[in-house]
């Protein structure tokens, strides 16, 4: 279903009766949806597997596996510097990929808008698991010791007018003079779409990764609903 | 009217009771000092419904170091989910059921696992915030000073009688 409004839910009916209905059609399910936790709920109702497409401000699991690839694919992820950047408050994919990279002993370093920053709930869970967490107020302080640059939309309709957003959304934008200095081996990678977040005279840089990261969003979900279904 | 040294008492200090002995029912005795209105507020006692009621706060305590409060429901009896309810708030808690004047049964609260059904999540965009038939689910935090929604993984570590529902 593309929509809400292509299903039975724009009549009413809660998301536990379309999952009931929705597992009696199909072999699994991949939920988006705009509530936080809804693909629990999902999970919890449903007869067949259910793959976390995102859920509102939560959690964006399927992404940070690519993400997870797309690192993998130029380094060794172990005890590895990244940067996230960009509104990390309500990014369904920092928050996950935050969480993942906890497992790897990676140092995390944050630079987001003020009230935009990692939800200290998440924050006390990923110290607690012994990742350490670095804020910066820009990214220019870090960038030279950094491996992994993942970069995220500024949302504007998190700001309370124009102005304030181009003021923020200009003082994080990635450009080629920023990563002159930074190591060579030094990725960019963003869950796109993009907006102005990533100077488009850096997609021919060999740091440039995203769309190498999208692309492998495709094998990478081809093998999680392989391993859901076999 | 003073009553000293009855049987449904939690007065383990032998200071007496400040109220009336009840013939069944619940006493819920060494709450936190303070806390005796927020578990009214809790139990859903809210002043239109039937049971009788009677509450002392800031009693002296020896058994407690400090002050405590006791409440005394004339006929109601405890369930579990309310007994974990006031476990959140006063985990000192002693429940009495009183039958024909007698403690029947005499527990202690303890702070559950997971609290179900009992607290609702601070965070809007929670799917349990909907009309969704579910009841709310939340993991105690290991040193007991906060909740884990199960759902969307917001934690409340302040002000948890505000979320009780």
């Amino acid at each position: 279903m593309s929509s809400v409004e292509a299903c039975s839910m724009a009549k009413g009916e809660t998301l536990a009766d379309t999952i009931r209905v929705v597992s009696g059609y199909a072999d699994a399910i991949v939920i988006r949806h705009p509530k936080e936790g809804a693909a629990r709920l999902a999970g919890e109702f449903a007869t067949v597997p259910v793959i976390n497409a995102g859920d509102g401000a939560g959690q964006h699991p399927s992404q940070t596996l690519l993400d997870l690839y797309t690192i993998r694919q130029s380094m060794k992820i172990d005890g590895i510097d990244v940067a996230l950047v960009g509104d990390l408050r309500y990014g369904r994919t920092a928050h996950s990929l935050a969480s993942a990279l906890s497992l790897y002993g990676v140092r995390l370093h944050t630079i987001s808008p003020p009230g935009l920053e990692l939800p200290p709930a998440l924050v006390g869970t990923l110290t607690a698991k012994g990742m350490e967490i670095i804020e910066h107020d820009t990214i220019e302080e870090v960038v030279k010791d950094l491996d992994v640059l993942y970069v995220t939309r500024v949302q504007r309709e998190r700001f309370p007018d124009p102005a304030s957003y181009f003021n923020v959304a200009s003082s994080y934008r990635i450009t080629p003079e920023l990563l002159v200095g930074a190591k060579k081996h030094l990725i960019v990678l963003h869950p796109l779409p993009r907006v102005d977040e990533i100077d488009p005279r850096l997609d021919s840089s060999p740091h440039a990764k995203y769309f190498e990261q999208s692309k492998n969003g495709v094998p990478v979900r081809m093998a999680m609903l392989l391993d859901v279904m076999k | 009217m003073r009553h000293i040294a009855a049987a449904d008492t939690g007065d383990d200090e032998g200071e007496g009771l400040l109220v009336r002995r009840i013939k069944n029912g619940t006493v819920i005795d060494h709450i936190d000092g303070g806390e005796a209105l927020n578990v009214i507020r809790i139990l859903g006692i809210s002043g239109t419904t039937n049971e009788a009621l009677s509450i002392a706060t800031n009693v002296p305590s020896k058994h407690m170091g400090s002050t405590k409060d006791i409440v005394k429901i004339s006929n109601r009896e405890l369930s579990k989910e309310e007994v974990d309810r006031i476990a959140l708030i006063s985990p000192n808690a002693t429940i009495n059921i009183i039958r024909h004047f007698k403690v029947c049964e005499k527990q202690g609260v303890e702070i559950p696992t997971v609290i179900e059904g009992s607290v609702r999540c601070p965070n809007p965009g929670c799917i349990t915030r909907t009309n969704e038939p579910i009841r709310t689910r939340f993991a105690v935090l290991p040193d007991g000073k906060g909740l884990r929604c199960l759902y969307c993984d917001s934690v409340i570590t302040k002000d948890l009688t505000s979320y009780i529902i």
